[in-house]
């Protein structure tokens, strides 16, 4: 617990006006714009959007900014901004079978109809540094010996790319869309649950939580977290065999109904990127061997994000399949309550607040518990040298084997009554050997061990 | 070629702000209209659907604006709820909408900013698609040699 403090007032508006010359930098370069920031780290707003839960390119780039380029702080700033909204409604869910491609891949079909479109990304670069772009102004990579590859007939149709587990799921040999296949049934379930899905920003988490909740809590999850769990899935903790059955970038349409009309309007178009893990699963009871699912969609262009929200939400239906629930990533309270980067950075942080107050008490408890511990100490060095026949020593060979010989007896004490008991004998308080305690003072022989412990370290 | 309420409506929240500026200034008669909800910027939750085809979840937040506006005279009502924190373009949105609702307005915005609208957003999605079509591979498997 912290306390309130007072004061400081000074101070603390002179840190932020440091922090503010900082963020500024050297005042001869010209200040970066938001719209540069929007417009050219592109990807550092789709993470912020993503994990910030919000879909503001605009604000997610004045947030990097004000956080002078801190993602997670930025992050914070747009879900303390969302707090200030109303919330009007719900969008209806989105049909990503409809995109407007800009990249989608599958690792697992070589041919597939719409073909394997690699759009914007870091896939097959070698990561040499481009000192070109230390020159602002250069050209960006062109490509002038490339052949155009497109002409106007190559281009796909809007809906020349259906979905990769779909050819599986016409095969029957994936599961639905929505969870397991089971035997004679064929039957996706429905598409839409009556109740509107849960919401965490509504209600508390609780346990067991839904794959819908889940889902919700991890497309808003810290990346690196994910990441981590993703990585260990693959690496033997809740083993799952991943594939990446189709990974696609694009705009999708938003659609709501106001309750002003009867029909479904679009609002507008947002981008995002969602990838479909196949995973092997060998069947249970009434569910035959097929392949199953882990699900990853996020705000933006979030590839890496998205992949491992996938391997993660299929570890988190381990109970669901019947696996063990033997690692972190299959552990739903484990995740779901510590993929938050704005909860797990306040309750890191707030660590560096004022605990004054509550560090005094520390403070006086350890005092006090050391005051005890040399007193007993002292008390027992006492002891030892009144039953001891030899005469006190004062080297530390003869000190080491008066302690050998202690420990030889709590030892040899545990459960035998034809040890040294009576050397022992007396008001110990708690604090002596087993075999004294079991007689003396009737306390459980485990609390015991702190003499010996006393004397190796002496 | 005919245009429904749901693509108009589409249009215009595709539509810049300067844009919709622009419709209201050609327009021949004076347009008074009254606020039945004055533009309101708040959230909206996105949904996904589960392994993209299945059960509903909420992905997150998308700001929106909305706001209804009854045209003067005749009543008609005007609706709009555009993406993102934009007062002014909901506001025009929603007196356009009422305006497309009204035979004098209708066939000369339908073949003029509305034909506009249309092709523009036709030719950015060509463009996308295009640009996505450039990156299109075919992978080759390298058979094992012995």
């Amino acid at each position: 617990m912290y306390v309130a403090v007072k004061g400081g007032e000074k101070a603390i508006a002179r840190a932020h006006e440091q922090l503010a010359r900082d963020r500024r930098g050297d005042p001869a370069v010209p200040e970066i714009g938001v719209d540069q920031i929007q417009g050219q780290l592109p990807l550092a707003v789709d993470r912020v959007m993503a994990e910030g839960s919000l879909y503001d390119p605009e604000l997610a780039a004045l947030a990097i900014k004000q956080a002078a380029g801190d993602l997670v702080e930025a992050i914070f700033l747009l879900r303390a901004y969302r707090t200030t909204l109303p919330r009007l409604g719900s969008t209806a869910p989105l049909e990503t079978g409809k995109m407007l491609i800009k990249r989608r891949i599958s690792a697992t079909f070589k041919d597939i109809p719409g073909g394997q479109v690699l759009g914007p990304t870091f896939d097959y670069t070698q990561r040499l540094l481009d000192d070109s772009l230390l020159d602002n102004g250069a050209a960006a990579g062109t490509t002038a010996d490339i052949p155009a590859a497109a002409t106007p007939a190559d281009l796909p149709e809007p809906d020349a790319f259906p979905r990769v587990l779909g050819i599986l799921d016409d095969e029957g040999l994936i599961e639905p869309a929505g969870g397991h296949r089971l035997e004679n049934n064929h039957h996706d379930g429905p598409r839409d649950s009556s109740p509107p899905p849960p919401d965490l920003t509504r209600e508390p988490l609780e346990f067991p939580a839904g794959r819908e909740l889940r889902l919700q809590n991890l497309a808003r999850a810290d990346e690196g977290f994910l990441l981590a769990l993703g990585y260990a899935t693959q690496r033997g903790f809740g083993n799952t065999h991943p594939f990446a059955g189709e990974i696609r970038v694009g705009e999708v349409e938003l659609f709501c109904t106001p309750e002003e009309l009867d029909f479904p309007v679009a609002i507008g178009a947002i981008q995002v990127t969602e990838c479909e893990m196949i995973n092997q699963f060998h069947g249970r009871d009434q569910i035959p061997p097929q392949f199953t699912r882990g699900y990853g969609l996020t705000f933006g262009y979030n590839e890496r994000k998205a992949m491992s929200m996938a391997l993660v939400d299929r570890a988190l239906r381990a109970a669901e399949l019947g696996e063990p629930l033997d690692s972190p990533a299959r552990d739903e309270e484990f995740v779901l309550y510590h993929s938050d980067n704005v909860e797990a950075s306040g309750f890191v942080q707030h660590l560096k607040l004022p605990h004054y107050v509550d560090f005094q008490s520390e403070l006086l408890l350890v005092r006090r518990l050391r005051a005890e511990r040399d007193a007993t100490a002292k008390e027992n060095r006492a002891r030892d040298t009144g039953t001891h026949t030899n005469p006190v020593s004062t080297s530390p060979a003869a000190d080491d084997r008066s302690i050998a010989a202690r420990e030889r007896r709590v030892k040899t004490a545990g459960g035998s009554s034809e040890t040294g008991i009576n050397e022992f004998s007396g008001d110990c308080a708690g604090k002596c050997s087993a075999a004294c305690c079991a007689e003396c003072c009737g306390k459980a022989p485990g609390q015991a061990a702190a003499p010996a412990v006393e004397g190796t370290n002496r | 070629m005919e245009l429904t309420r749901p693509e108009w409506i589409k249009l215009l929240a595709r539509a810049g702000v300067a844009d919709l500026e622009g419709v209201i200034d050609d327009i021949p008669v004076e347009v008074r209209y009254t606020f039945l909800k004055p533009p309101e910027t708040g959230l909206l939750m996105a949904q996904g659907r589960t392994g993209g085809d299945g059960a509903p979840f909420n992905l997150g937040e998308v700001p929106v604006t909305r706001c209804v506006v009854a045209i003067e005279g005749s009543g008609t009502r005007g609706f709009a709820c555009v993406l993102g924190r934009a007062p002014r373009k909901a506001e025009l949105a929603a007196v356009i909408d009422a305006l497309m609702q009204h035979p004098l307005h209708h066939n000369r915005l339908r073949d003029g900013f509305f034909d506009d609208c249309r092709r523009r957003l036709a030719a950015r999605e060509q463009e996308a698609r295009t640009a996505a079509a450039a990156t299109r591979v075919d992978f080759f498997t390298m058979v094992r040699g012995d």
